[in-house]
């Protein structure tokens, strides 16, 4: 069995050889490759961050997409991968939206079918915004504030259109009296209490209560209009009728999808999307390796899902193409995180220990080395969340070179009460391969320890059941848990609260897997969110940051980081922290 | 025969009735076994109370399993309304269930995907079973040469490596390297010559693992069939050797590999799942894996239900072929 | 190795002259005046284990009108010789190693070890045909009979299938199958194995072949069947006037039908001769076990006299010597000095009858009519 199994991983593991040298082969293939990119040279390694490559204004061509995954729904309000709702920006529009800058600057809020930002009053529970005159529907007439209301409100119908987030709905009807347009009995079916729309330019939002990030959560898709006679409830995903500058001219689920220009669009009233290309193609295949390799043979231009480049293309994408290359940060942190459940982990001496035993330049190589895997991280808030602060190192990470420190790990086993070392289990997701690489780093970190760790690898499509659920971490011992989290949106409020503020400790799907609920921590939360100036926000993120760091319930491995493909030909590119690092797809554009 | 045949498409309904009912089982009992809910399949990241109650009003989830099992079977026959409140979905006869993840009723999409899974599998069996069975025959012929050797060395190979790796190697080598066929992207209906240069590489890619197959089953037959008395007989009439072979030989040896064929084609317009993966080409086989990733369980029903319903009628096919092929066997 | 013939040398055969099946002539690369003449055949197949020795040295001839029974143990080397004459060591070689085949055979006059392939398979079928052992493996089954028998005839004739098939009725009836114009289009499976048999027999005969193989012909066949088969082999061969070769293991299917009989031991001839000598005045002791085993009606079927007891030998290592010795219940007889390694060759023992024993003349004729006869 043992001999069967090494013999059949040696004939993968040479597969895999021969097929990487084949895959290399090809690429060096002659001066083909560098041709059919497009004209010109690629602008330079990492042009697209903090900076535009190959900034133009050029208009026309063909921009094509291509990834391995559909979204899960292309309804505004359905849809929640992060990837879509850089995308839905080509065919719909919000109130506010992200700026159309590079990098951090991505994360300031504009106008885009408002005037204005928001008039705030009340004592920010009053959010007030005037339409824009020229904000037009794919078919000719006007986004009215009526569009807007009963866009939001298709969020409370969950009955019928499930999966988009929620964020609206508990802010705006926390005991959720409203009952989703589909079972509204008003004739206008506008009957949430909350949206005001005294006139067709006009909307007012009265909040129960103050929340500095709720202009964040306007610029979410979940808060797109949906004109009412378009909306064809659960398959309105399948075309979303247009008010930005494509329309939807086809579109086969895990197949393709095809955009043309809105002619009704007015390039006057948006200041956000450039708008370049004529038409915009994305192709799903199911084969990474072969997509890797046509992205580099430039048969397209952008990995939609910008998961990045995988193992096979890496090497060759790196020596021979570097130039095309962007190695950003996602805004994604992976980390492990200890239940106190479970025990010994309810000691903070034992977590501490497993923190100083990590041997986190392993971990950064399992999760694929500093380019591909990410940067060593020391506290648990990235870069791009205001409050953030790269140089917070609690456990003296950076100043130990990465390197686990065992004596202080030992001294905390004796704290513990165990300067023998422990049994746990890791628990990791069987799906992610490079998260079952850290979960057994970790593991061989923890022996030195004397800590005896077994991984047990879940069903990751099961997640928010598992592990989601305390009672089955408890049940089943899971002492250490393996997981990425990334902010729906980028503030403290977006990226923290559902994993360390104790109110957020579900019963099912579960994101506070310690269940840390420390009411300083939460008082800073609603501190924080009541505050809407955003610099004064960060500061207090940044208390909180550290109390929840020296709380030692968290082990954060690295801030993520993808090395994602730019073709020759594309113009305008730049990746937005808004949308965890990927390309703001809005302002792309090619060369013809 | 007559008799036969009825009996035989009787048996054959019936057994689509019992494949239906365990496939159903296993995708919607199962995971209620196993105490998890299959409305949680169709829910995105937010398992809202409200939405997985949405989800079980539409698609009958409280009914008994019976229950929905007779639903489904009706839908077959009549169509389906799936409705929800104010949400409501026609679903046409026959009505193979309703995609929550997509929002798109199942049959028009098996509709859609077989065409290019039928494609792929007819222009790969006119390969592998002319390059196979030829290559079959030249061994056995030749037995023992470094012709032999060679070929039944590289059929090996063919058996043995994954369609993955010869995929994406045919892809390297004939497509990025030297250029001779693109990747399948064109449209038939659009451009027939450029999809038919599309094609190339799938086709071969496929028809070379099953004309390796082919190859060593026609080696093997042809050389059992050469040592029968009656070829020897064949020859003692002073037939020639073409004759002998061409005639005598090949209509024995072409028995086992037209019942093996069959089942292979059956199985196979089921989704080859491997080359479709591999080429992105949208068939049954790569909509099945991607259905399966997605946990998209009415899909996976009607999938598994229509490969499952070809490779009964190829059972049948073969069975009726075998009785025009081998006058010894009667149907009865 | 194979003799060329000679043209325009005399024909030697004066022996051949007064009975079916003559002396052969001394080895020699004169064209043969017989029908059939075999000289010296050696029939070896080179396998991993060694060379085979099939048949290891034969020599006779037939005329046309006799019969010849060719008897022995599976392994003999009879089978092999048939084939050997049909040329069907020759065709069909896919592959494995080749059959060594050296010697000559005469037909008609012609040499067809050294004829051109194909020459000899225009041979094939019209002037030379021949009768399998087991009749259901040796038609194709998926073929009706009638296309079997007419694809023999349109390969010789040029006919159209219409005609070719009419003949195979005619055949069909004449082998006496009943409605004929029916079954033609029978497959095998659909007949009895005596009426296979007689397919098998309307297919040899096809095209009125001058030489008729009959290779076990009734051995898997039924005993009453056995003797229609045989009543019809003598009956067509009288009509047909043909030479008729029946390989056998079995020397009473022979013993009312053949002329002369040659016995094969370890693909040699041990002894020939007119059937009633050998039957009668059976001059080696391996023609006495033959005998001793044969099953009779006027005997008890349980009684076995002389049995041959041991097992054939192996045709790679042939024993020195005779290679019946081994086996042999009198080899233990003095031989006049004669040593065990030195190999028995034909002599003469009767008019046409020859022998290939050690043992004197005397001593044999003791022992047979002594020792066997009295038990038989």
């Amino acid at each position: 069995m043992t001999t069967n199994r090494t013999s059949k991983r040696r004939l993968a593991a040479g597969t895999a050889v021969v097929l990487a040298a084949l895959l290399t082969a090809t690429a060096c293939g002659g001066g083909k490759d560098d041709d059919k990119g497009g004209a010109g040279k690629a602008p330079g390694f990492n042009a697209g961050i903090g900076k535009v490559a190959n900034a133009s204004d050029t208009k026309g061509g063909t921009l094509k997409f291509v990834g391995t995954q559909d979204a899960d729904s292309w309804d505004p309000q359905r849809g929640y991968y992060g990837f879509m709702w850089d995308f839905a920006r080509y065919y719909t529009r919000q109130l506010v939206s992200f700026k159309a800058a590079p990098g951090q600057g991505s994360t300031e809020l504009v106008p885009d079918l408002a005037s204005a930002k928001a008039e705030i009053s009340d004592g920010g529970k009053t959010y007030k915004y005037t339409l824009k005159d020229n904000v037009t529907w794919e078919d000719g007439t006007p986004v009215t504030s009526q569009d807007i209301k009963y866009g939001i409100e298709r969020t409370w119908a969950q009955d019928v259109i499930s999966g988009g987030p929620v964020y609206l709905m508990q802010v705006l009807d926390p005991k959720t009296e409203y009952k989703g347009p589909y079972k509204d009995k008003t004739p206008d079916k506008l009957g949430l209490k909350a949206i005001e729309t005294p006139d067709a330019k006009t909307i007012i939002f009265k909040l129960p209560k103050p929340n500095g990030d709720f202009e964040q959560m306007l610029a979410m898709p979940a808060a797109s209009p949906v004109k009412k006679e378009k909306d064809t409830a659960s398959k309105y995903g399948l075309k979303p009728f247009s008010n930005g500058p494509y329309k939807i001219d086809s579109y086969a689920p895990n197949k393709s999808m095809t955009l043309s220009r809105n002619a009704n669009w007015k390039p006057a009233s948006d200041t956000i999307r450039k708008a370049l290309p004529d038409k915009i193609t994305v192709t799903f295949m199911t084969n990474a390796d072969d997509m890797d390799k046509r992205l580099l043979k430039g048969d397209f231009d952008v990995d939609i899902n910008a998961t990045g480049i995988g193992q096979a293309a890496r090497t060759t994408a790196l020596r021979k193409h570097k130039d095309n290359l962007d190695n950003g940060q996602t805004g994604f942190i992976r980390y492990a995180v200890f239940p106190q459940t479970v025990k010994p982990f309810d000691n903070i001496e034992c977590r501490k220990a497993v923190i100083y035993a990590a041997d986190k330049k392993s971990l950064q190589t399992a999760r694929g080395g500093p380019q591909a895997g990410g940067d060593v991280a020391p506290n648990m808030l990235p870069a791009g969340i205001k409050g953030s602060d790269p140089s917070y190192d609690p456990y003296e990470v950076l100043k130990n070179d990465s390197k686990p420190d065992v004596t202080k790990a030992k001294a905390a086993l004796k704290a513990c009460g165990q300067p023998n070392g422990f049994k746990t289990t890791i628990a990791v997701r069987n799906n992610k391969p490079v998260e079952v690489a850290t979960a057994v780093s970790l593991q061989n970190a923890l022996k030195q320890v004397g800590i005896d760790a077994q991984v047990d690898q879940f069903d990751g499509a099961q997640t928010s059941g598992i592990i989601g659920s305390p009672k089955v971490v408890k049940d089943k011992g899971y002492g250490i848990i393996i997981m990425g989290w990334g902010a729906d949106f980028p503030t403290g409020q977006g990226f923290s609260q559902p994993l360390v503020d104790g109110r957020f400790i579900l019963q099912s799907g579960n994101n506070n897997f310690s269940e840390l609920n420390d009411p300083a921590v939460n008082k800073l939360f609603d501190d924080a969110i009541a505050e809407t100036d955003p610099a004064k926000a960060g500061e207090i993120y940044k208390q909180m940051n550290q109390k929840v760091s020296e709380a030692a319930v968290y082990l954060p491995f690295v801030y993520d980081k993808t090395i994602t493909w730019r073709s020759t030909r594309l113009t305008n590119a730049y990746t937005a922290d808004a949308y965890n690092g990927r390309y703001d797809y809005a302002s792309l554009g090619v060369v013809k | 025969m007559l008799a036969y045949l009825i009996r035989r498409i009787f048996a054959v309904i019936v057994m689509l009735m019992v494949i239906t009912l365990v496939t159903f089982g296993i995708f919607f009992l199962f995971p209620k076994m196993i105490g998890t809910d299959p409305a949680l399949y169709f829910v995105g990241k937010q398992s809202d109370p409200a939405s997985i109650e949405g989800i079980r009003q539409k698609m009958g989830l409280d009914d008994p399993i019976l229950v929905q099992f007779g639903k489904f079977v009706a839908g077959l026959a009549v169509g389906r309304t799936y409705a929800n409140g104010s949400d409501v979905t026609q679903c046409a006869a026959p009505c193979f269930g309703y995609s929550f993840k997509t929002e798109q009723e199942v049959w028009p999409l098996l509709l859609e995907w077989l065409p290019v899974t039928l494609a792929l599998a007819a222009g790969a069996v006119v390969l592998w079973v002319i390059g196979g069975v030829a290559t079959g025959i030249i061994s056995a012929l030749k037995r023992g040469t470094p012709l032999d050797r060679s070929a039944m060395g590289i059929a090996l190979g063919g058996v043995s490596l994954p369609i993955y790796f010869t995929g994406m190697l045919s892809l390297a080598l004939f497509s990025d390297q030297l250029g001779w066929f693109d990747r399948p992207d064109a449209v038939f209906s659009e451009d027939p010559a450029a999809w038919f240069n599309g094609m190339v590489l799938p086709w071969v890619t496929l028809a070379f693992l099953y004309a390796a197959m082919y190859a060593r089953l026609t080696r093997a037959t042809m050389l059992e069939v050469l040592n029968e008395d009656y070829i020897r007989t064949a020859r003692a009439k002073g037939l020639t050797e073409p004759v002998v072979i061409g005639k005598h030989a090949m209509r024995s040896t072409m028995t086992p590999i037209l019942t093996v064929l069959g089942l292979d084609l059956g199985a196979l317009v089921g989704g080859a799942v491997l080359t479709e993966s591999t080429f992105s080409l949208h068939g049954l086989g790569y909509n099945a894996v991607k259905a399966i990733s997605d946990h998209d369980l009415p899909v996976i029903l009607g999938v598994t239900l229509i490969a499952a319903f070809f490779v009964v009628l190829a059972n049948l096919v073969v069975d009726l072929l075998y009785a025009v092929i081998d006058p010894r066997v009667r149907l009865s | 190795m194979t003799a060329v013939p000679v043209p325009g040398e005399t024909p030697v055969s004066p022996l051949t002259k007064t009975g079916a099946v003559g002396e052969p002539v001394s080895a020699g690369s004169a064209p043969s005046t017989a029908f059939l003449e075999v000289r010296d055949l050696q029939v070896h197949f080179p396998t991993d284990d060694g060379l085979v020795k099939s048949v290891d040295g034969l020599s006779f001839t037939l005329e046309k009108g006799k019969t010849l029974g060719i008897v022995g143990e599976s392994g003999s080397g009879k089978s092999v010789t048939s084939l050997g004459i049909m040329g069907l060591h020759r065709v069909g070689q896919y592959g494995r190693q080749k059959a060594h085949l050296s010697g000559e055979i005469w037909l008609n006059g012609k040499e067809l070890l050294t004829a051109d392939p194909d020459e000899v398979r225009r041979l094939r079928g019209r002037d030379m045909a021949m009768i399998f052992q087991d009749p259901l493996s040796a038609m194709h089954p998926y073929f009706t009979i009638g296309k079997q028998i007419s694809e023999a005839y349109l390969v010789h004739n040029k006919v159209d299938k219409k005609t070719a098939l009419k003949r195979a009725v005619e055949l069909l009836d004449r082998v006496g199958i009943p409605e004929p114009h029916k079954r033609v289009d029978s497959y095998p499976h659909e007949f009895s194995g005596g009426m296979r048999q007689r397919a098998m027999i309307a297919m040899a005969l096809v095209n009125n072949p001058e030489l008729l193989i009959a290779d076990e012909p009734t051995t898997a066949l039924d005993v009453t069947v056995q003797a229609q088969i045989l009543d019809l082999i003598r009956d067509l061969q009288k009509e047909f006037g043909s030479a008729v070769i029946i390989i056998t293991h079995d020397l009473g299917v022979v013993a009312e039908l053949a002329d002369d009989i040659l016995v094969m031991y370890g693909g040699r001839c041990v002894e020939r001769g007119p059937a009633e000598k050998v039957f009668y005045e059976p001059q080696h002791p391996y023609t006495w076990g033959l005998l001793g085993s044969m099953p009779r009606i006027d005997r008890d079927q349980t009684e076995r006299l002389i049995p041959v007891k041991g097992s054939p030998p192996s045709l790679i290592s042939i024993p020195s010597g005779c290679a019946f010795h081994p086996r042999c219940p009198y080899a233990d007889v003095p031989k006049g000095g004669i040593t065990r390694t030195e190999r028995p060759e034909l002599r003469e023992v009767g008019s046409r009858h020859h022998s290939a024993c050690h043992m004197s003349q005397e001593d044999r004729t003791r022992i047979w009519t002594e020792e066997i006869a009295p038990k038989l």
